[in-house]
């Protein structure tokens, strides 16, 4: 895959995933996308500050409709604590990319060290051979400062999935607690 | 996983001193701890343990060998089916494992709980290719409701009574178990508590009563009222809550395929079958009511025909446990996510004594039209052999529309949705949403174990019987009462059918070749009835009824007999075909 085609104009929801860190479930998540044949353009897992739970980030590339009747589907799942779907504008959300570029092409005159700054960007390590420049932003940015490289004569690139937390004001360790708390086996909080 | 976290409670533990036994006998133990009284399983290289430590328990755990593992898994949902308890079954790895698959699939759609227990080579051996290794984990994980792979001895009483309590709780479904053969002949302290609680998995939606009173409201402004009867409410042993609901407020009642037995057939309000073959009358009022209360039910494709020309002028109020289910397909005005139980309690309580005589005066001049164009030529016919509605009619009057009916899928098991007139919670045991043909057979063979009480009669077509025809070597071996009829058109019929209607008649490989059902009886052991004309039809249906045992009765039926009202594919409920 490369940049041109994560470039897209689908729609896309994040969904934010809680999970008990279990083995498998990854496989048990991306196959409720792939049954409906829905990409998925990242997808991140990570700890949370509460011990034992995992977040899954996903991004989608579907409408509205299928990526809530998606996320019903993963709450479904057993090892599955909650499930959120958020548009664009609900979260806070950053990727990370790496380009390595030739350091001759660098030394050839070029003032990279513009180029990093103007880009939020910065340096990670400068080799005989390489130099690799790391950028945080949204996928936008981080495709604007490849096309200002690529000239440079890209050795590598890649780009991480999206990470975020949603505006909302609920903490997940409460709510955590609030599906710990809830009556013995009765599902009594209302957005899960 | 961490399982120290997540095993038993340690206080209960205590209260039971630990005592040193293999995995494989642990596996048995958990078994009887829930109370499994009947297993299904076919022996194999990975679950040998297992089968050696059952050998010393035989006298408190009936273990059914079957003839192929997918007769295990059959026989398993035929047993959870009658019983509401959970079915389960015992396989080895590899092909054994694979076998079972279908039936997963099968009770994964139709929301059976099972429990599918199935051995793994030893855990150094796991991703190698070893002989007779499948990754079970991956293949059975679109088709359960949670699976896990145990790898060690200790973790065998966790994984069993998440399994047994996931199955059956919430919405039910199948579980499977996969065990590496040195967790099965490892030794550890065993000690076993129910699993009660899952904090991701919280079964019980708490109904919400603001939601109840939007519910009682539409109803309260509804002229036309129905309400579409699922499976959820035989799961939730809803039946009287329903019957009395439906009784105070006078709301007619229409069943899916697996909603059939949820009411009583004889009931006034009963106004029939919904759905691809269903009857005329719920069919077309879907589209003229003015509110839909679905309860328990999902509204699968061949029940809604064209979803977007369905109910679009009726308030939908949707009552159902999975969360998942809502929205799905029909947009619901007012959800009730909850158990069918406490969601219809909770509902009488609300509402008006009410009674719908117009409305269903609409149904009963249906059903009269249904009557006129199609059920008198079905049950009269002027055709040389018999129509499978005849029989089907003539078994559940000689049965009183008593007996545990397990059919197959095709033109035979439309003709039970139609002409069986069910009296009884969970006399219906059929193949819903995958559509599985020979599931009839083998899980029939679990309907009689299931419970002991009446026959268990499959109905099944000739294509269906030769799928699974091997377990006539179980019923054989068991003695089982099961009365098994085979409607036998020389063709897969409801393929054939739509070649006619759809194909301009181009049987392609749908005629059979059958072979003498009479000698396989007799192979194993079966005695054998055959009925070729109607003026035989009766007597034989009364000697196949009475008789204690095991027996085969072949009815050849009419060759090219066409199951109506019918909806066809892409057209509108209202659209539905009456020849």
């Amino acid at each position: 895959m490369n940049t041109e085609t994560l470039m897209n104009t689908e729609p896309q929801y994040t969904l934010s995933v809680l999970t008990e860190d279990r083995a498998g479930l990854l496989n048990n998540i991306t196959l409720i996308f792939s049954r409906r044949k829905i990409n998925l353009s990242s997808l991140n897992v990570s700890s949370t500050e509460v011990p034992g739970i995992s977040r899954f980030t996903i991004v989608a590339e579907c409408t509205r409709d299928r990526a809530d009747k998606v996320c019903a589907q993963i709450r479904k799942l057993v090892d599955v604590a909650g499930a959120f779907v958020y548009e664009d504008h609900e979260i806070y959300y950053q990727e990370i990319a790496l380009y390595k570029i030739p350091t001759d092409a660098v030394l050839n005159g070029q003032n990279l060290e513009n180029i990093v700054r103007n880009n939020g960007a910065r340096i990670l390590c400068v080799e005989a051979h390489h130099i690799v420049i790391e950028k945080t932003g949204h996928k936008e940015e981080t495709h604007a400062l490849y096309e200002i490289l690529e000239p440079f004569g890209l050795l590598e690139f890649v780009r991480s999935g999206r990470v975020a937390v949603s505006k909302s004001l609920r903490r997940t360790e409460a709510y955590i607690k609030e599906l710990e708390e809830s009556n013995s086996n009765v599902l009594s909080i209302k957005n899960y | 996983m961490n399982i120290s976290k997540l095993t038993t409670d340690p206080a209960q533990n205590a209260s039971r001193p630990a005592e040193r036994i293999s995995g494989a006998e642990a596996v048995i133990r958990c078994l009887l701890r829930e109370e499994v009284t009947t297993i299904f399983g076919y022996p194999g290289g990975a679950i040998m343990p297992v089968y050696d430590a059952l050998h010393g328990y035989l006298d408190r755990l009936n273990h059914v060998l079957v003839c192929h593992e997918q007769g295990a898994v059959h026989a398993a949902q035929g047993y959870a089916r009658v019983s509401n308890g959970v079915g389960v079954c015992l396989a080895t790895s590899g092909p054994g494992a694979t076998n079972l698959i279908t039936g997963i699939a099968d009770a994964m759609l139709d929301s059976t709980a099972l429990v599918c227990i199935t051995g793994q080579v030893g855990s150094g051996l796991l991703g190698t290719d070893a002989f007779q290794e499948i990754d079970m984990i991956g293949i059975s994980m679109p088709v359960t409701k949670w699976n896990y792979q145990v790898t060690r001895a200790e973790e065998i009483p966790f994984a069993l009574a998440r399994a047994f309590y996931i199955a059956r709780t919430g919405r039910p479904g199948p579980v499977l178990i996969d065990i590496t053969k040195d967790a099965q002949f490892a030794e550890f302290d065993f000690a076993y508590a129910p699993c009660t609680r899952i904090r991701s998995y919280l079964p019980y939606p708490q109904l919400d009563p603001a939601r109840v009173d939007e519910a009682a409201a539409l109803i309260a402004s509804a002229k036309k009222p129905m309400m579409l009867v699922g499976q959820g409410v035989i799961l939730s042993d809803a039946q009287e809550e329903l019957i009395s609901f439906a009784e105070k407020s006078g709301i007619p009642m229409a069943c899916t395929l697996l909603g059939l037995s949820a009411v009583p057939a004889d009931h006034p309000l009963y106004v029939g079958y919904l759905g691809m073959h269903g009857n005329y009358g719920p069919n077309v009022k879907t589209n003229e009511c003015d509110l839909l209360i679905a309860v328990g039910m999902r509204f699968d494709d061949r029940v809604t025909g064209d979803l977007s020309r369905y109910a679009k002028q009726a308030k939908v109020i949707h009552i159902e446990i999975d969360p998942a289910e809502i929205d799905k397909n029909v947009k619901a005005d007012v959800p009730l996510i909850s158990d069918a139980k406490a969601a219809l309690t909770a509902l009488s309580a609300k509402v008006h004594a009410g009674a719908y005589p117009d409305w269903l005066a609409e149904f009963h001049a249906c059903d009269a039209i249904e009557e006129e164009k199609v059920t008198r030529k079905d049950l009269a016919p002027d055709t040389p052999l018999v129509k499978m509605a005849e029989v089907i009619h003539l078994l559940s009057e000689i049965t009183e529309g008593s007996a545990v009916v397990v059919s197959d899928v095709g033109q035979h098991q439309m003709a039970v949705s139609r002409y069986y007139a069910f009296r009884a919670k969970r006399h219906n045991v059929t193949s819903g949403g995958l559509g599985t043909m020979g599931f009839a057979l083998p899980a029939a063979m679990g309907a009689s174990l299931g419970q002991s009480k009446l026959p268990s009669v499959a109905v099944i077509g000739d294509g269906g019987f030769q799928m699974t025809i091997q377990e006539l070597g179980t019923i054989c071996r068991y003695n089982l009462d099961v009365k098994i009829m085979v409607l036998n058109n020389s063709f897969l019929g409801m393929v054939r059918q739509w070649q006619q209607l759809f194909f301009e008649k181009r049987y392609s490989f749908t005629e059979m070749q059958n072979p003498d059902f009479g000698l396989i009886a007799q192979g194993y052991g079966i005695p054998f009835l055959r009925v070729a004309q109607r003026s035989d039809l009766a007597a034989t249906m009364h000697d196949f009824i009475s008789r204690k045992g095991p027996v085969l009765l072949e009815v050849v039926v009419e060759k090219e007999e066409n199951v109506f009202p019918m909806v066809a594919t892409g057209a509108s409920v209202s659209e539905i075909r009456l020849e």
